[in-house]
C-alpha cells in the first residue's frame, strides 16, 4: 500500500501526544513502512462478504444492578497524582496564553 | 538449592497443610533462593520480603488456631507486574508508572490473597506486555535459567523465569499474543491462556482488551490447574468476564493420570504452524514430532487439520494490537497517576506537558505501536487496515470452528525456535513479531491454550515447549491431556525437565565478581 512519509510520522506523532525527536521520527519512518507493508496482506483475504469480528467472545448488554458500592475515597483517588490543589487533580493550563 | 524451593506447588501446599513445614519457612527459602539467583536471573522488580513472611506468619497463626484455610494456603507464588497491586509498586515494566502505588488489587489479586496464597513480589516484563524477550522491560531484562545470555521469552518472562529458576513455584502471567506461552516454552515450564472472559482482566493494566487474558505459569500441568481454579470465574467489574460456572481445573488435571485416557482422543496437528514452514528450528520441529509419535502410541488418534488463515494471523494481530493499545495507553496522560514531565522550551500547557511525559515515559517498543495503532486507525487507512483485521479475525474463528470439528485439541509447537540470544532480533521488528506465529491465532478466536515442556532440542540443549488449545470454554479438556501428555514424557525421560536445568546457585559468585547485577 502506501510508503509511510517522515511528515506522516509527524502528524501521528502530534495525535498520540508524543512529542519524538527528529531522529525517532527518522527510525520509525523506515519501521513503520516496513511493519505496514507486511501486515497490508490481510487486505488480500477481508473481502466484501466476511463480517467483521471485534471481540472473541460476543456479550451483548452486559449490565449489573444500579446499587451504589463502595468506591475509592478522595485520598486513594488523589494519592498518585503528580500535583493536586485541595481534593482537585492540578494539572497545566488547558489553554496556551498567547 | 533447598529442598523446599524444588517443591512443586502442590506438595508444598501438602507440606504445609500437615504442619511439616510452615509457611514462613517455605517462603524465606524461596525469598533466599531470590537473593541468591536474582542478581543473575532478574526475574523480579520487586521483592515484598518484609510483607511476604508477614503474611505466611498470619497464615501459620491462624492454621495453629484451627481455621479452615484454602487448599493452597501459605503457597508462595509471583505476580507478573501488569497486574495492580495495593502494596506494590505496579509498572507494567514502564517508566511512566515508576513507583506507582495502585489504590486497589486487581481482581486476581485479590483472589490470591482471598485464597492465603503469600506474594513474594512483581515479575519483570515487556513494556506494557509488548515484546517477545524482555528486553523492552524498562528495567533491563530478566535472563533464562538455562543460559544467561539467552531471553527468557516475552512479554512474561519474568513469571516464567522465575519459576523455571525455582524462585516461585507459581506465577500469575498475562497472554495478549503468547506472553505466557512462549516464556513457557524456552525456559521449559508450563503456562496456560484460558479462555478470553474466563479471568476477570480487572486491574490487569491494559494492551489490547480484547485479547488479554490472565493466566497460571508453573512447573507442571496440576500446578496451573490449581492456580487456574483460584483465580477463574465471573467478575462483575470487567464487563467482558463469562458468567459460565467452570469445572476444576484440578479435577480435570487428575483425570488426565488415568490409564489409557489418550486413546481415540482425536489430535489435529495444525499443519500452518506445525514446524514444517520457515521460521522452524529443526529440533523444535523433531522434538514435535517425537511427541506427536509418543502419543499416537498411546492410543491417540492423529489427524491434520489446516487452517489457512492463520497465514494472515500475525499481520491481523499487529494491526488489531497497536490499534487497541493506542487507544489503551491514552490514559497515561500525566494528569492522574504515574510520570510528569515538562517541556523544556516553549509554553507549559497540558497538551505540551502530556507529549513530553509520553515521549520520556514511554520506551520504542511502546512508542512504535501506539503510532502503528494511530496509523492504523485513521482516517482513510481505518477500513483497509483495523477493518481488514478484523475480517481476518473472523476467518481464523471459522478455521478453529473447522478444525474443532474434526478434533478434540490442536497441536503445535508452542514457538518456531528455542530462546535465541539477546540482541539477535531486537532491531527487527518483524522478525521478533513472527516469534509468536503459533501463540497468536488462540488471543485472536479466544480459544484457551496451554503451553507445556517436551524436551531440549539436540542442537543447543534448550527447551522445547508444545501448545494444545481447546474449543472456547473447554479449559478443562487442555488440563487433562496436558497431564496425560506430561506423565507420558516424564515416564520415558525418567526425570522432570527442569531438573536438567544449570543449578545457577554455583555462577552466583561468579556473576558478583563481574559486577553483573
Amino acid at each position: 500500500m502506501s510508503e509511510i512519509s517522515a511528515a506522516e510520522v509527524r502528524h501521528l506523532a502530534v495525535l498520540a501526544r508524543i512529542d519524538l525527536s527528529e531522529s525517532e521520527i527518522e527510525s520509525l519512518t523506515s519501521e513503520l513502512s516496513q511493519i505496514v507493508e507486511s501486515v497490508a496482506k490481510v487486505s488480500e483475504v477481508a473481502t466484501e462478504d466476511v463480517p467483521a469480528t471485534s471481540h472473541p467472545m460476543p456479550l451483548t448488554n452486559v449490565f449489573r444492578t444500579d446499587v451504589v458500592v463502595p468506591s475509592l475515597s478522595v485520598e486513594q483517588a488523589l494519592s498518585s497524582a503528580p500535583d493536586r490543589e485541595g481534593d482537585r487533580f492540578r494539572v497545566p493550563p488547558i489553554l496556551d496564553e498567547e | 538449592m533447598t529442598h523446599l524451593t524444588t517443591l512443586s506447588a502442590s506438595a508444598l501446599a501438602d507440606a504445609l497443610a500437615s504442619g511439616e513445614v510452615s509457611s514462613v519457612e517455605a517462603t524465606r527459602a524461596h525469598l533466599d533462593r531470590i537473593a541468591a539467583v536474582d542478581g543473575d536471573v532478574h526475574a523480579f522488580l520487586h521483592v515484598a520480603r518484609d510483607a511476604a513472611l508477614q503474611t505466611a506468619a498470619r497464615i501459620d497463626e491462624r492454621r495453629a488456631a484451627g481455621e479452615a484455610l484454602g487448599a493452597l494456603a501459605g503457597v508462595p507464588i509471583a505476580i507478573k507486574d501488569v497486574l495492580a497491586t495495593a502494596d506494590m509498586p505496579s509498572t507494567s515494566g514502564s517508566k511512566i508508572l515508576e513507583g506507582w502505588l495502585p489504590p486497589y488489587d486487581a481482581t486476581v489479586v485479590r483472589r490470591l490473597r482471598e485464597a492465603d496464597l503469600v506474594p513474594l513480589g512483581k515479575t519483570n516484563m515487556d513494556e506494557f506486555a509488548m515484546g517477545s524477550s524482555t528486553e523492552h522491560s524498562a528495567y533491563g531484562p530478566t535472563r533464562n535459567p538455562w543460559d544467561l545470555d539467552r531471553i527468557p521469552g516475552g512479554s512474561g518472562g519474568g513469571s516464567a523465569a522465575a519459576v523455571a529458576a525455582f524462585e516461585a513455584p507459581f506465577a500469575l502471567g498475562s497472554d495478549t499474543g503468547g506472553s505466557i506461552r512462549q516464556p513457557a516454552a524456552v525456559t521449559g515450564s508450563v503456562g496456560v491462556k484460558p479462555t478470553y472472559g474466563g479471568v476477570s482482566r480487572y486491574g490487569a493494566i491494559a494492551l489490547a482488551s480484547s485479547l488479554d487474558q490472565v493466566g497460571p505459569v508453573s512447573r507442571n500441568v496440576f500446578d496451573a490447574a490449581l492456580l487456574h481454579d483460584v483465580i477463574a470465574g465471573h467478575d462483575p467489574l470487567d464487563s467482558t468476564s463469562l458468567t459460565d460456572v467452570w469445572p476444576s481445573m484440578a479435577d480435570a488435571a487428575r483425570a488426565g493420570l488415568a490409564d489409557g485416557v489418550l486413546k481415540g482422543v482425536r489430535l489435529g496437528v495444525v499443519k500452518e504452524i506445525a514446524g514444517s514452514g520457515e521460521g522452524f528450528q529443526a529440533g523444535v520441529r523433531q522434538r514435535f514430532e517425537e511427541t506427536v509419535a509418543l502419543l499416537a502410541a498411546a492410543g491417540a488418534e492423529i489427524v491434520e487439520v489446516s487452517a489457512p488463515s492463520f497465514e494472515y494471523a500475525v499481520a491481523a494481530y499487529y494491526l488489531i494490537l497497536p490499534a487497541e493499545a493506542s487507544s489503551n495507553l491514552a490514559r497515561f496522560d500525566s494528569v492522574r497517576f504515574g510520570l510528569r514531565v515538562s517541556p523544556q522550551t516553549g509554553p507549559i500547557t497540558s497538551e505540551r506537558v502530556m507529549a513530553a511525559t509520553r515521549d520520556a515515559g514511554f520506551g520504542p517498543e511502546v512508542k512504535r505501536r501506539i503510532i502503528l495503532g494511530t496509523y492504523a486507525l485513521s482516517a482513510g487507512y481505518y477500513d483497509a487496515y483495523y477493518g481488514s483485521a478484523q475480517k481476518v479475525r473472523t476467518l481464523i474463528q471459522r478455521d478453529f470452528a473447522a478444525a474443532f470439528q474434526q478434533a478434540d485439541v490442536l497441536i503445535s509447537p508452542s514457538a518456531p525456535t528455542t530462546a535465541f540470544r539477546f540482541g539477535e532480533k531486537i532491531d527487527d521488528p518483524m522478525a521478533m513479531y513472527l516469534n509468536d506465529i503459533t501463540t497468536i491465532p488462540a488471543n485472536l478466536a479466544g480459544v484457551p491454550g496451554m503451553g507445556l515442556p517436551i524436551g531440549l532440542a539436540p542442537e543447543d540443549g534448550l527447551p522445547v515447549g508444545m501448545q494444545l488449545m481447546a474449543p472456547a470454554r473447554q479449559d478443562a479438556r487442555l488440563y487433562t491431556i496436558g497431564q496425560a501428555v506430561e506423565s507420558l514424557l516424564e515416564a520415558q525421560w525418567g526425570y522432570r525437565l527442569l531438573s536438567k536445568a544449570p543449578d545457577l546457585a554455583s555462577t552466583e559468585m561468579f556473576a558478583s565478581e563481574e559486577g553483573a547485577v
